[in-house]
């Protein structure tokens, strides 16, 4: 699949950056002209990425983390969330609703609203290397209003 | 994220107001746990009109609440969600366990 365009964005693991995360991915995401509910999809998902990599990824101090935003072929959007923290023993288990190791704060609901608002969800990761989640979402072409 | 209460015989209304992310989830929860231990509700509403994004923490809040709403042998509904709000919601089979209006007359 062919990138048409892209962006790198790194940001510390603070929480303050949850908003920034979601903002940039939905400013980008303007140019493939989402409906509401689609912003509100790849908002949401994002926050649950990066909130993952900030709570845990990196427990007990703060690291970095890497988002990449993609326009791919047909309307696609990519974004992948990296992090170089403590990584994920047992992704299967990690992706279960309501599976968490964070405490009350927390639903385990993160990969589940991945999955049910984005079209694809990879999630790659190795104890003490970290952890990648890779979203797809093909945005609608809305009749009559594209160029 | 801002939390105003109202309260007259042991009902307690909360008006949330702004992003419910995980950034703000622990400070949200401290001032509804201070609402509920001052007013110790019999009928809590959870007005979420002001709630402009939520992700998954506003479900660890809302669940939270609940438990301590029910601790007090009281009931809670939660009302005004946007759609958005609402998604998250039905997305992850809690709306089941949570009674949910979205709109109502106050």
């Amino acid at each position: 699949m062919k990138s048409e365009n892209q962006v790198v964005l790194e940001f510390p693991s603070r929480s303050s950056n949850e908003a920034f995360a979601r903002v940039a991915a939905a400013g980008f995401a303007m140019q493939l002209d989402p409906t509401l509910e689609e912003l509100g999809d790849i908002k949401t998902a994002v926050s649950e990425a990066v909130t993952n990599a900030i709570v845990h990824g990196y427990p007990e101090d703060f690291g970095r983390i890497v988002m990449k935003l993609r326009i791919r072929e047909g309307n696609i959007l990519e974004i992948v969330v990296k992090d170089w923290g403590v990584g994920i023993a047992d992704v299967e288990q990690a992706r279960k609703p309501m599976f968490t190791t964070g405490n009350d704060e927390r639903s385990g609901m993160g990969f589940t609203i991945m999955e049910s608002f984005m079209d694809t969800l990879r999630v790659r990761s190795a104890p003490q290397k970290g952890t990648t989640v890779t979203m797809r979402k093909r945005i609608s072409t809305r009749l009559g209003e594209r160029k | 994220m801002q939390v105003k209460a109202e309260s007259a015989d042991r009902r307690l209304r909360l008006r949330l107001s702004g992003e419910l992310d995980h950034h703000a989830a622990r400070q949200l929860m401290k001032s509804i746990a201070n609402e509920l231990e001052y007013a110790l509700p019999l009928e809590v509403v959870l007005d979420f009109s002001g709630v402009t994004f939520m992700d998954s923490s506003g479900i660890a809040v809302a669940l939270h609440t609940l438990q301590q709403v029910k601790q007090l042998g009281g009931k809670m509904r939660i009302v005004n969600p946007s759609a958005q709000v609402k998604k998250v919601f039905f997305a992850t089979g809690i709306q089941r366990m949570i009674e949910m209006e979205d709109a109502d007359e106050k």
